[in-house]
């Protein structure tokens, strides 16, 4: 598949740090991307400068096969920002309808539109309330809503769940997926990995301006595998001992072990059925996303991002 | 403020979701400013306590003041003051018009008189001792029953000098009272400017109050609706709505849509009060007679335009001096300033509103650079109305950041009699000159500041916003 968005040796400097200092990867469009990092990590200036809202200092973005042009394709955007809001005082229907038009739509579409989603997301009853009668989860809803209804090409998410109760969170979940499905590709910005983990089909991590990580999940948990298994057995072996793993964990029959250097799994395997024991179940554990995150994130820590 | 619509694409109206995947729209291109300043112009607008203080508090200042004026004139009908003169200094005759009748007594003691006034028979008397002499610098009092208001009191001290003044002048120089009043005749002096024109006495005064009045009222503006857009930036930065909008339309359009959205609300609320100031003024004095020439004269604030409208007769002068201000003009002008500076201070105060988080205390200490210059601007049309053509009232209506004030102050006295046609030129193009470069730093500043959360920035941080 083609790629929606290219980023190539992206660099915004300020004045005591580098924000995002050479990064580039691309992005296939119908994509669920994850874009990892710790607080401070540059995430949000890379992301405001995909929105159009900064300009990189050098650089460059080609956005569906053309370089990016803020003022044109902004209309092919949508972006939910971490630090997000809508006015208090403004009725909820007039509110949608102003941010659809203020991103390029018509009236008559605008309307149209969130007609639709208002109906979709069981919102009907909203259209004369204020967001500030709204609970935090509704707002989150409508706030979602406005970011969507212009059926952009790539959607932009920093943190979307965030406020969100479980019920409404596997709601809008399922509104990503369905919008992934029907084309649309979706940046997905957060610190909660097992969200990634489900949601995500490609990930980059990114620390102190830099990218550290590139790949799909499977592949991210390829490269960071340990080596480690859990077996279930049917009894006790009297031998728990071999030179092909070590034990690190033992439960009953459970034993969780990590296999040595030069080993495979079928030598763990054999180990056992040749002492006649029955093997009922044996994993492989992968790391977590979460896992890989901190240590990657204190490998770097060290490294300083200031000018010297 | 003009919209563009552009029609930029064919009518497809068909509803699209889940069909074709994107550009489903027809796109109209509607300036995002105009969308902006829609908003920002009818939610204020639609607001119940925007009709209270544009309609309601005009018509309930104005009521007061109607009744305040309803009730001196009221009261100011009769005083019949007793002069007990012992020592002959009015010559036993002072002219008072039907309001004040001055009764001459002799052989009364101030215990009979204090008698007289407690019956209501007296509303006040002047007891001149025996021996008094204006002379020596002696002083006469007025007592009376009940506290005497400004107008009267004025009325009445200048019925007495007047008259002390004429013995004074008939004794010492021994002539007659017609040649005294031959004498006093040619003491006028009439006012004209070298093209030949006469000046109404009453012109100088109006032209002080008008001018006054104007300047007072851009100085207004420039805070009310300069604070008005302030808060509107800070509230956007508050609810966390500027980055949501910031990815649709420039800060720019954003900051300029703001602006032109408040000054709309401006413009209509100026608009209101001026035609409601204009009825009201001619439907109250219908209501409540007497009233006509006690609101010309206070509306105009001066008391010099007051005594010469009395001297001469009537308010025929007052009527004359306004018949002779070129309001057209002066509305003309007004709107111009009003309009460029509060888009020269409005930006500014943009700037300041997105440099600050949630604590308004925080605006404070930013706003002092701004407010400085139309404080300084306020002070310098104070001494513009009474010197207009001074060296500092000149430089005050040309230097951009105190014009919309001073110059209102000066374009009264008269273009080009006073403000000469190339210093308003001149004036008008250092206002835009000045507009343009306040819009395009606040717009630098206001750009960073409004995607920037926690501490709010100093004014070194600002200045490195604007420049680099």
């Amino acid at each position: 598949m083609a790629s929606i968005l290219q980023l190539q040796n992206l660099k915004k400097y300020y004045a005591t740090q580098k924000a995002v200092d050479d990064i580039s990867f691309d992005i296939e469009e119908g994509n669920i991307f994850g874009l990892l990092g710790p607080n401070g990590a540059g995430k949000t200036t890379l992301l405001r400068m995909i929105t159009g809202i900064f300009y990189p200092d050098s650089g460059s973005i080609t956005f569906d096969g053309r370089a990016f042009d803020p003022e044109n394709d902004i209309i092919k955007i949508g972006y939910m920002p971490e630090e997000r809001g809508l006015y208090k005082k403004m009725k909820i229907g007039e509110q949608a309808l102003y941010l659809a038009q203020l991103k390029g739509l018509s009236r008559n579409d605008a309307m149209k539109q969130i007609k639709f989603w208002f109906k979709r997301l069981e919102m009907e009853s909203w259209w004369n309330k204020k967001v500030e009668d709204l609970s935090k989860g509704m707002s989150q809803k409508l706030q979602f809503v406005t970011t969507v209804l212009h059926e952009p090409k790539l959607i932009i998410l920093d943190e979307p769940f965030s406020g969100l109760d479980p019920v409404n969170a596997n709601l809008i979940k399922d509104e990503i997926y369905g919008l992934a499905q029907r084309g649309s590709t979706i940046i997905f910005s957060t610190h909660r990995m097992e969200q990634v983990e489900e949601i995500c089909d490609h990930i980059v991590l990114v620390n102190l301006g830099k990218k550290i990580l590139d790949g799909t999940v499977a592949e991210v948990k390829q490269q960071f595998k340990e080596h480690k298994f859990s077996i279930k057995l049917g009894g006790i072996p009297s031998d728990i001992e071999d030179p092909a793993y070590q034990v690190l964990d033992q439960k009953g029959n459970s034993f969780t072990m990590k296999i040595n250097e030069g080993f495979h799994s079928n030598d763990v395997l054999q180990h056992f059925i040749g002492q006649g024991v029955m093997i009922e179940s044996f994993n492989e554990i992968l790391p977590s996303l979460n896992d890989i995150f901190i240590q990657l994130v204190n490998d770097t820590k060290s490294v300083s991002r200031a000018f010297n | 403020m003009i919209g563009f619509i552009t029609l930029s694409s064919s009518l497809t109206t068909q509803h699209s979701l889940f069909t074709t995947h994107y550009s489903p729209f027809t796109t109209i291109n509607m300036n995002k400013i105009w969308i902006i300043a829609r908003r920002e112009f009818l939610s204020r607008v639609q607001k119940k306590t925007f009709l209270y203080t544009t309609i309601l508090l005009p018509i309930v200042i104005f009521g007061l003041y109607g009744l305040i004026i309803y009730f001196s004139v009221k009261t100011a009908d009769h005083f019949k003051i007793a002069i007990a003169d012992n020592a002959k200094v009015f010559g036993g005759k002072i002219d008072g018009k039907e309001d004040f009748q001055f009764v001459f007594v002799q052989n009364e003691s101030i215990v009979s008189l204090k008698e007289k006034i407690a019956k209501k028979e007296l509303d006040g008397y002047v007891w001149v001792p025996e021996g008094f002499s204006t002379a020596k610098g002696d002083t006469i009092s007025f007592v009376s029953g009940k506290t005497v208001g400004l107008m009267n009191r004025e009325q009445i001290q200048k019925h007495i000098n007047n008259s002390l003044e004429q013995q004074r002048l008939l004794s010492s120089l021994q002539i007659t009272k017609s040649q005294l009043d031959s004498m006093q005749k040619g003491r006028d002096i009439k006012f004209a400017t070298v093209d030949g024109k006469e000046e109404n006495d009453a012109k100088a005064g109006i032209s002080f109050g008008v001018g006054y009045i104007s300047g007072f009222l851009i100085y207004i503006v420039l805070f009310i609706y300069g604070t008005m857009v302030m808060r509107g930036v800070m509230e956007e930065k508050t609810n966390r709505i500027a980055e949501v909008i910031i990815s649709s339309v420039k800060p720019f359009q954003l900051m300029m849509g703001k602006i032109t959205g408040i000054g709309a609300v401006g413009l209509v609320q100026f608009i209101i009060w001026i035609v409601l100031t204009i009825t009201l003024r001619i439907f109250l004095p219908l209501v409540i007679p007497g009233m006509a020439e006690t609101t010309n004269v206070m509306n105009h604030g001066a008391t010099e335009a007051m005594q010469t409208a009395k001297n001469s007769g009537a308010f025929d002068g007052v009527m004359n001096g306004l018949s002779e201000i070129n309001f057209g003009l002066i509305l003309t002008c007004f709107i111009f300033y009003f309009i460029g500076g509060y888009l020269l201070y409005s930006s500014l105060f943009a700037a300041v509103g997105s440099a600050v988080n949630e604590d308004p205390q925080d605006a404070q200490s930013l706003l002092l650079p701004i407010t400085m210059p139309i404080i300084f601007g306020i002070v310098i049309m104070t001494k513009a109305v009474n010197d207009p053509t001074s060296g500092l009232a000149v430089f005050g209506s040309l230097f951009p950041l105190t014009s919309p004030i001073v110059m209102m102050a000066r374009i009264p006295f008269g273009v080009p009699n006073t403000v000469p046609y190339w210093q308003l030129a001149l004036s008008m193009l250092l206002l835009i000159l000045g507009f343009l470069s306040t819009t395009w730093v606040s717009a630098r500043i206001y750009r960073v500041g409004i995607l920037m959360y926690g501490k709010k920035a100093t004014w070194k941080e600002l200045w490195k916003w604007a420049w680099r």
